[in-house]
């Protein structure tokens, strides 16, 4: 059951972001990322970022989490500006690849994670409990990450970005490089938290997955917003399913003689 | 604060879990025990060039510990992106430095209680004496000494991409202060204008390491330095690790990171 939209405030908002990178070369332009990016997401909605590689999604990604510094326009979380280390108070961010302190156990990465959000030891050992068993690891929690499958070091991913009991989920390609097990596993976690009313706004090639799961979606080619809407909306409109709109919008023809 | 200790925590824990501080620690045994077993030209005396060696390698290994954790801190972080999930809470960069001097700090002063315990036994076993004070004084100045290495390693690892470099470079450069950092002032004299004064301001800009290395105090038993001084040394360690940390905040809080 989904939880009602509590308020139409937008959760994420980008206002005409525009990400610049300098030349490697000096004969050579300066790229630009992301071209004048408005996006909107409200509250309780699941978004589905889409684009080839290279179209910017991470780039937009990495300026919502303060990694990189936006050339103009602007982009807020709840509100507040990026920039501000405390708009990242209520999300929590799971990486395409899993970036974590390998000499930890997944015990001790995720109360490492819950004194940085300041949660109090017996309440953070509970979450701990909880989402470990959420993330099927009890087993493993005493084992260092670096034993782990890939994944598993997923799970502990999702558990780490879930710690704080965020109101809004970034999650970068979730079930990349996951065997169909895991990947089934990620979904059915992400529908999980959607029946619980977050947010959750993530980027994905697996378009199958993203037509099950999302909401809305947002295309995204060479830095440009091509298309958004609601999945059944596009459908619609376009009389074709997702992965025939996102190839049509990349432009890509299908070559049949091989 | 909460999250600077966090963050100190893990360092700490890396320190621990990794090899490097044991494979010196059971080297400077070693090689003291070795020495403090051997019996040369039946001196009576021989315990003071034990005690020389052991506070050398002790010294050494501190150093060693000091450059290696920390060089690889921030580009460790960067080459295997751990940065990302870490800056996507509500952190900020500034508490990302100074977490990681906490950490490296703490984790030296650490190591340097288990050098001087050990060092402290070796010596008190041999000499039936065991000067506290002078013990604890000598490793208070060494860890100050150390808040500075750590600091200074800790800007170049926001300035250079690779551990390897970050950690050579820095070696040269203490290594260079703690030799020659003493007699720039000297070399300055013998040089014709400007050198002269370039060579002088370098002298007033760089940390004199040296200062803290009372080894010589500990081996001829020549007593405690005066606490002010121990006192005006550790405010003039604690201006450098402030004005260390605030070049390398400046370098790393705009640094775009990219995935």
């Amino acid at each position: 059951m989904r939880v009602p939209l509590k308020t139409m405030e937008p959760i994420v908002e980008t206002k005409n972001l525009r990400v610049e990178f300098r030349a490697q070369n000096s004969g050579q332009a300066k790229k630009v990322a992301v071209k004048d990016l408005n996006l909107s997401i409200r509250a309780g909605e699941v978004f589905g970022f889409l684009g080839p590689n290279g179209a910017g999604k991470t780039t937009t990604m990495n300026v919502l989490l303060g990694f990189v510094n936006a050339t103009s326009g602007a982009a807020f979380l709840f509100g507040v500006d990026v920039r501000e280390p405390i708009a990242r108070q209520r999300i929590g961010y799971l990486p395409e690849l899993t970036y974590y302190y390998k000499f930890l156990t997944a015990e001790e990465l995720l109360r490492f994670y819950a004194r940085i959000f300041g949660i109090r030891r017996a309440e953070a050992e509970r979450r701990i409990e909880q989402l470990l068993k959420l993330v099927e690891l009890e087993s493993a929690r005493q084992r260092p990450i670096k034993t782990y499958s890939k994944g598993m070091q997923q799970r502990v991913g999702l558990a780490q970005a879930l710690i704080n009991n965020p109101e809004l989920l970034i999650l970068d390609e979730p079930t990349s490089g996951l065997d169909p097990l895991g990947r089934m596993k990620v979904r059915e976690i992400i529908q999980r938290l959607k029946n619980e009313g977050k947010t959750v706004f993530f980027s994905s090639h697996e378009l199958g997955e993203v037509e099950t799961v999302c909401d809305r979606v947002a295309i995204i080619n060479q830095g440009e917003l091509k298309v958004e809407g609601r999945v059944a909306d596009l459908v619609e409109k376009h009389q074709a399913n997702l992965e025939q709109i996102f190839l049509n919008i990349i432009g890509y023809e299908p070559q049949l003689s091989v | 604060m909460n999250t600077v200790l966090a963050l100190a925590g893990v360092v700490i824990k890396e320190l621990y879990r990794r090899k490097d501080f044991y494979v010196l620690f059971v080297l400077t045994a070693v090689i003291t025990l070795v020495m403090g077993s051997v019996s040369f030209f039946n001196d009576a005396k021989i315990v003071r060039y034990v005690k020389e060696i052991a506070l050398l390698l002790i010294w050494i290994s501190a150093l060693v510990i000091a450059i290696g954790t920390t060089a690889r801190q921030i580009p460790a972080e960067r080459e295997n992106r751990t940065i990302f999930p870490l800056l996507a809470k509500p952190v900020t960069r500034g508490q990302v430095i100074l977490g990681k001097f906490a950490g490296c700090w703490l984790a030296c002063g650490l190591a340097l209680i288990v050098f001087y315990l050990f060092f402290g036994v070796v010596s008190g076993s041999r000499e039936h004496y065991w000067p506290l004070l002078n013990f604890c004084q000598a490793l208070w100045l060494q860890w100050v000494m150390l808040g500075i290495v750590v600091a200074l390693v800790l800007l170049g690892s926001v300035v250079f991409a690779a551990p390897s470099s970050n950690g050579t470079i820095s070696f040269i450069v203490i290594l260079g202060i703690l030799l020659l950092g003493r007699h720039l002032n000297q070399v300055a004299l013998q040089q014709p204008e400007p050198l002269r004064s370039v060579v002088y301001a370098l002298y007033f800009l760089i940390p004199h390491l040296e200062w803290y290395d009372v080894r010589d105090l500990i081996v001829y038993d020549r007593g405690l330095v005066r606490w002010v001084d121990c006192g005006l040394a550790t405010l003039y360690a604690a201006l450098y690790v402030a004005l260390l940390l605030f070049g390398a905040w400046l370098v790393f809080r705009r640094k775009p990171l990219n995935l």
